[in-house]
């Protein structure tokens, strides 16, 4: 698909949409508040970034999300490692995890403020919260899908559990965990946004709180811009650990192949 | 007297199934002799599979009992060697870190058994890719790699679970030849299943034919043809009277289904 043909198209048509936008909001005179027009959302982004507020707002953010993730991370590859090799551990605990991750998350930032306060700790811990489950499930999941024939040959060569484990289980797992912190990565940003939502001194989603209370909408677009900006080289990074972790893994193979193919 | 290799006596197994049990061994009684090549034919269902589980340490026997080199056989153990039908190898290990993976479940310590990873893997004809990854490899090479990997840490024998099945029928032929090759080289006791008749007569010493439910040995069969065997010998009159021979005990006893 990436032909120069094909992306000087794709660029044509941003700038179509862009322009049409921007000729419609002109046209039919709509209200800054309801809808800016994308030469007004570029200004808020010039203005923001060269005071100096966005980068010192996103930096807050992008540490909320990073801990978060690292702590949320670790905790579910920790639950998930307990889960797969012990049946009591499953059995006693399980049900609860799966209780607490039905429950919707969001519904707890208010409360976790209340106990953790404005500061960092209360959306480091919210980003964990939601960040720890595709964690949890795809560790359990990855230890426990061991291809039984490797764990024949490996219990004919009179290896131990703890063999199996570590030489079997555990890089068996990685193309699951790796899913996993794909997921979570996402998930610590929305756990950290939603966090400053609810209560907070500093962080893009504070900024878009203050900004939507002074009906500054310009102001929200832009930093939305920021936030899917955020995402998606967030996602890219975890990407690249991935393809250098698991460049045994056929379905990685595939991709990177068809990437390839495409390039 | 010399120690057997491996010696099985009145050896039964039953699986439990809702109606009762089904007896995938039934008194199954041989020996089989320090170096010898031994192999067992039988049609899918037979219980030779079991009967290798069984010499693996990997299955317990219902009843009777197995050894090795005169020790009952109570578990996994490692002087023997197991090589499945797949290659089953670590797709995260290179070649020759597959082949030493029984060295490092050992803790044997690496240093003393990578010249003989080298040599090994240079007598199946894989010296040159010893840092390629399985998925690199085509499936006979990664059979090859499977088997280095049962002889790396020495065993005195090997047990072989239709190694060649899975592969095309040319490259099987080349692969008969090559284990004939390492086994005239290594001299290891090797119990070989298989389905395929020919192959089971070009390799072995001795042909042990099953038939299933229950699954028994109908007979005992030595091959006395020269070696080393090349591949023209299969169309031999006195191979083809072996193999017509086994074809025969199926044929009265509920056919291949292979």
């Amino acid at each position: 698909m990436r032909s120069t043909k094909n992306v000087v198209l794709s660029v044509l048509l941003f700038c179509a949409s862009v322009a049409a936008w921007e000729g419609l909001v002109r046209l039919f005179e709509v209200p800054a508040f309801i809808l800016p027009a994308p030469s007004q959302v570029a200004l808020a982004l010039w203005r923001g970034f060269s005071s100096g507020l966005y980068l010192q707002h996103l930096s807050h953010t992008l540490l909320e999300t990073m801990l978060g993730f690292i702590a949320g991370s670790a905790l579910g590859l920790i639950l998930g490692t307990a889960v797969a090799l012990s049946r009591p551990v499953e059995f006693f605990l399980y049900p609860y995890i799966v209780m607490f991750q039905s429950l919707p998350k969001v519904a707890l930032a208010p409360l976790i403020v209340v106990w953790f306060g404005l500061g960092l700790t209360s959306k480091v811990i919210n980003a964990a919260l939601i960040a720890f489950f595709p964690l949890l499930v795809n560790t359990m999941v990855g230890l426990r899908s061991a291809d039984e024939e490797r764990v024949s040959l490996m219990r004919s060569l009179a290896a131990s559990e703890r063999q199996i484990f570590w030489m079997l289980r555990l890089p068996n797992s990685l193309p699951f965990v790796m899913a996993g912190l794909d997921v979570a990565m996402i998930f610590a940003l929305i756990g950290a946004i939603v966090a400053e939502f609810v209560g907070a001194q500093k962080g893009l989603g504070m900024l878009i709180q203050s900004m939507n209370f002074n009906m500054d909408v310009s102001g929200q677009f832009s930093i939305l811009l920021i936030l899917s900006v955020v995402g998606l080289l967030l996602n890219r990074g975890v990407m690249m650990i991935r393809k250098r972790v698991l460049f045994w893994d056929p379905s990685e193979k595939e991709r990177i192949d068809q990437e390839r193919v495409s390039a | 007297m010399a120690t057997e290799a491996i010696s099985v006596q009145h050896l039964s197994k039953l699986y439990a199934t809702r109606d009762g049990g089904v007896a995938a061994l039934e008194r199954i009684s041989f020996s089989i002799e320090e170096g010898a090549f031994v192999a067992v034919v039988g049609p899918s269902g037979c219980g030779k599979s079991t009967l290798l589980k069984i010499l693996a340490g990997l299955l317990a026997p219902s009843g009777g009992n197995a050894s090795l080199r005169g020790t009952v056989i109570q578990g996994p153990r490692r002087d023997i060697g197991v090589v499945f039908q797949a290659p089953v190898l670590f797709p995260w290990r290179t070649v020759l870190d597959n082949v030493l993976l029984p060295i490092d479940v050992q803790g044997q310590g690496r240093d003393r058994f990578l010249a003989a990873a080298k040599d090994l893997l240079a007598l199946v004809g894989l010296r040159e890719f010893e840092r390629r990854y399985p998925w690199e490899l085509s499936g006979g090479m990664q059979q090859r790699v499977a088997i280095t990997r049962a002889l790396i840490h020495d065993p005195a024998m090997l047990l072989m679970d239709e190694p060649f099945g899975a592969l095309d029928a040319m490259t099987r032929e080349h692969m008969n030849l090559e284990l004939q090759r390492i086994w005239t080289e290594k001299k290891k006791t090797v119990f070989f299943i298989t389905h395929s008749i020919p192959e089971a007569v070009f390799l072995a010493d001795r042909v042990l034919v099953m038939t299933p439910r229950p699954g028994r040995i109908v007979d005992d069969l030595a091959i006395k043809l020269p070696r080393p065997r090349p591949l023209d010998l299969m169309t031999t009159p006195e191979f083809g009277a072996y193999t017509r021979h086994i074809r025969a005990l199926f044929n009265v006893k509920g056919g291949l289904d292979a």
